[in-house]
């Protein structure tokens, strides 16, 4: 196991590094600049103008320079300075990754507690029309593009029931419990929504399966009520394929929660990376996008830690 | 393997998300009529002044069921604020953007300032006066003034103020306004002299410009104002939570006694406007900033909210290159010129909420539409144009448009494109981000665009960058007409208004005909507040200043 870790960590670092050159190179590839976007149509610089605002925000470097005076920084922890705020980068993720990593939390937490009791209700009463409607609801969930859910949903409480999600006075979850919740709860019935009908679809073909061996048979031989063969016998061997689309997902569930951040604006990493693109800011973008991608090559790793956790079948060597 | 070809695709989906989530969603359309009360309101910031431009009335005020103020203020309470984009920065000198605007004229104050008539008023400067045939400019500074960190301003800070922005390093937005300067001296304390290298009677004006900002010599010596945010404005900034909230705090040290009249501002970032109408009919928000005429159209209909309603001085235009075929035919810009009715384009892109405007947008120059070539819609008179030149059809070329800004600009696009049809000119529509327009606007690199662009009280200001050959956004407007150089020289240096306002309506008359660009409208800006709110004076620049003499009747 200690060996599998290390070696898995160490696979990190190439990953990272890649990540970094692609979000870097991508991220100057798009026309115009800091600059540009900061000066916009109203007024043009003259020439010396435009360098020394050039080397004020380090832009006067080649690209090759500037990605290894980035990166040697983000190393030692150091993701550089917004453009924007002049805050170090690392704080501006600190202070946006909260919600995002809430929103995704919650999302999970939503679609879990939807999908798998849909999930095995569709398993045992297969074929009748509650696996039918069950079945349907996966379609529609997994068609559904979540801004336009969104978009939907905030529709429907503005002008059908009068309320908004959000009126930017944003709470943390330490600041009001009850109030965050009720902020939240919308965005993440949007992101886990999706998610909601892969974990249904999931679970009901592993407990599809499950049903189906012989040790199920077995305690329903025994004369075990159903309610217990379902639950201790063939659940929780049918949860292993759906802890792993929890892992996987975890990392797209992040990136969609940019797009629902922008949908019912909240300020989280999502809001973070967009701003930072419209502007040109560099040292955001890469550093959040970086920060992202972290996230969800350790979620990786950790969900191969929990497979061996949760099946004694898996060991690594 | 598997991780890794995943993390790379799960970046390149997070950007893809990212990207295609600029597309914003639809609001609905709700219309409904608005009821129109246009009053006039003079407030005289200072009485006993002599102004040098003279200006109209612009300011058109529509209010839903708001007695007057019959009670005294009221002090004390903090102004909940909402608007939709954020500062992009807090150096007054760099920032140009209109969101960084709202903010930093709160905290940062110039020389002058204009009133509601867009005269040129006394603010840090508590007079002026020209001699030396306009070439030298001595300003009398108020004595009373503060600096938020408690010193006293003066001479010195006024002349280090200039100087930083005349500093090609600080690369300040507004250093082309004070080129002419060619020496700052302050003789005591309060006084202020500005040697000029000619007479240039924009100079006021742009010195009312929030890029002009005074800042402190000592504070601004020692630390970078991105960072530390000192001025002598009305507020003071507390905390700037980027995106999110920025809390504002009475300066009470501010020159003017009793005022600001609230304790404090705190102003929520809600990126989409109908959020920010809903949080006003929720009451949850005082007092709001909303740029949408959907938005606001809706807003009348809604219970008793103060609706101000200003016209804007920045103008839609449709920008044609006449450096790039087929725009160096001037028959084709006439033509096209003739063939848009603007006021269809208004009532297409943005409901009607505007006026069709001539060059100049500032009411007091604008010049007389009926004066204008083409002005009103004629297809015959834009068909013989192109026949008699000659003009092959089809043409072809491409009209650049901003996604977002203004949210107008495409459905624009699309109007012109229908109007274009009738002559049998047609043409396609690239929709970029703002960012990648921006960049190929400064560099020229566009057959034609659909633009909002910046305006100015001062026709000076607004011109000069454009079409004198040696304007420093010449290149955009791709103009050269050296008796468009004389007339704009002569009205640099013209001091009488009148006088100026003919140099400057010949000006728009010759553009209108040459038809480089097909001026379209200006929009309106919204101030929408609750009933208890009192004492706003909207501003026809979008100046929030006067959130200064706001105080809650509650």
């Amino acid at each position: 196991m200690r060996r599998f870790l290390t070696q898995r960590l160490v696979a990190l670092l190439p990953t990272l590094l890649g990540i970094s050159v692609i979000v870097f190179v991508v991220i100057h590839l798009i026309p115009g600049d800091t600059i540009s976007a900061m000066i916009g149509t109203q007024y043009k610089l003259t020439e010396a103008q435009a360098v020394a605002l050039r080397a004020y925000y380090g832009l006067d470097k080649p690209l090759v320079e500037q990605y290894f005076r980035w990166i040697a920084a983000a190393v030692q922890g150091n993701l550089g300075l917004s453009v924007r705020s002049g805050q170090p980068v690392l704080a501006e993720i600190a202070r946006s990754f909260p919600l995002t990593l809430e929103l995704t939390l919650l999302s999970v937490l939503i679609a879990l507690l939807v999908g798998v009791p849909i999930g095995i209700l569709s398993a045992v009463k297969r074929d009748t029309l509650v696996d039918l409607l069950a079945r349907l609801f996966a379609l529609t969930g997994m068609a559904l593009p979540n801004f336009w859910l969104g978009t939907l949903i905030i529709l429907v409480l503005s002008v059908v029931f009068g309320i908004l999600p959000n009126s930017g006075d944003f709470v943390s979850f330490t600041g009001d419990p009850l109030r965050n919740l009720s902020q939240m709860i919308f965005p993440a019935i949007t992101l886990g929504f999706a998610f909601a009908a892969s974990v249904m679809r999931t679970t009901r073909s592993a407990m599809l399966e499950v049903l189906r061996q012989d040790y199920v048979r077995t305690a329903r031989g025994k004369g075990l009520a159903e309610n217990t063969v379902i639950i201790r016998h063939a659940l929780s061997n049918a949860l292993i394929p759906v802890i792993t689309l929890v892992g996987v997902e975890f990392g797209y569930l992040l990136g969609g929660a940019v797009i629902v951040e922008n949908v019912f604006s909240l300020p989280g990493i999502g809001r973070l990376i967009l701003n930072g693109i419209y502007q040109r800011d560099y040292a955001v973008v890469q550093g959040s996008i970086l920060f992202v991608a972290l996230n969800f090559v350790v979620i990786n790793l950790l969900v191969d830690v929990v497979y061996a956790l949760v099946d004694p079948r898996i060991r690594y060597e | 393997m598997q991780t890794k070809s995943s993390v790379v695709l799960a970046v390149l989906l997070v950007l893809a998300f990212v990207i295609t989530s600029c597309v914003a969603p639809v609001a609905p359309q709700v219309v409904e009529k608005t009821v129109v009360v246009e009053k006039e309101k003079t407030v005289v910031i200072e009485k006993e002044k002599t102004v040098v431009v003279e200006k109209e009335k612009t300011v058109q005020v529509v209010v839903t069921a708001t007695p007057e103020p019959t009670s005294a203020p009221k002090a004390g309470g903090t102004l909940i604020v909402a608007r939709a984009a954020d500062a992009k920065g807090l150096d007054p000198h760099k920032q140009t953007a209109f969101s960084s605007f709202r903010l930093l004229e709160l905290i940062y104050e110039p020389l002058l300032a204009l009133d509601q008539d867009l005269k040129v008023v006394p603010n840090l400067a508590e007079s002026w006066a020209w001699s030396d045939e306009g070439k030298t400019l001595t300003v009398k500074l108020r004595p009373n003034v503060k600096f938020h960190n408690g010193d006293v301003l003066t001479a010195e800070d006024v002349k280090f103020t200039f100087e930083r922005i005349l500093d090609e390093n600080t690369a300040a937005a507004a250093r082309s306004s004070f080129t002419g300067i060619d020496a700052i001296e302050a003789p005591d304390a309060t006084t202020v002299v500005f040697k000029l290298k000619g007479a240039n009677v924009a100079l006021l004006a742009a010195m009312t410009n929030p890029n002009s900002g005074i800042v402190s010599k000592k504070v601004v010596s020692a630390e970078d104002p991105a960072k530390v945010t000192i001025g002598t404005g009305p507020f003071k900034l507390v905390k700037w939570d980027v995106d999110r909230t920025t809390t504002l705090a009475a300066n009470k040290d501010y020159w003017l006694p009793g005022v600001p009249a609230v304790d404090g501002l705190e102003i929520r970032i809600i990126p989409d406007e109908a959020s920010i109408l809903a949080g006003l009919r929720a009451g949850t928000i005082d007092w709001a900033l909303i740029n949408d005429p959907k938005v606001a159209i809706r807003a009348s209909g809604a219970q008793k909210l103060t609706i101000f309603r200003t016209g804007a001085l920045a103008y839609h235009v449709l920008q044609l290159n006449s450096t790039r075929e087929p725009f160096t035919n001037q028959a084709v810009r006439q033509a096209i010129a003739c063939a848009v009715d603007r006021q269809e384009v208004l009532d297409t892109a943005s409901l009607g909420e505007g006026q069709v405007t001539a060059p100049a947008t500032a009411p007091f120059y604008r010049a007389d539409l009926n004066d204008l070539f083409c002005y009103q819609k004629d297809v015959e008179k834009a068909k013989k144009l192109l026949a008699d030149a000659g003009v092959t059809l089809p043409l072809k070329f491409k009209v650049m448009a901003a996604a977002d800004e203004p949210p107008t600009a495409v459905a624009e696009a699309q109007n012109i494109q229908a109007q274009l049809k009738e002559i049998g000119i047609e043409f396609e529509i690239e929709t970029l981000e703002l960012g990648v327009y921006v960049d190929r606007w400064l560099k020229s690199d566009f057959d034609a665009v659909v633009a909002l662009n910046g305006g100015n009280p001062d026709p000076d200001i607004m011109f000069f960058r454009y079409w004198h050959s040696t304007g420093n956004l010449n290149k955009v407007a791709a103009w050269n007409d050296p008796e468009i150089d004389k007339l704009l020289e002569e009205g640099k240096i013209t001091l009488d208004p009148e006088q100026r306002k003919a140099i400057y309506n010949t000006v728009q008359q010759k553009l209108a005909e040459a038809a480089p660009w097909v001026w379209l409208y200006v929009g309106y800006e919204y101030r929408i507040m609750q009933p208890y709110v009192k004492g706003f004076t909207p501003m026809p620049n979008g100046s929030l200043v006067y959130l200064r003499d706001v105080w809650l009747d509650k």
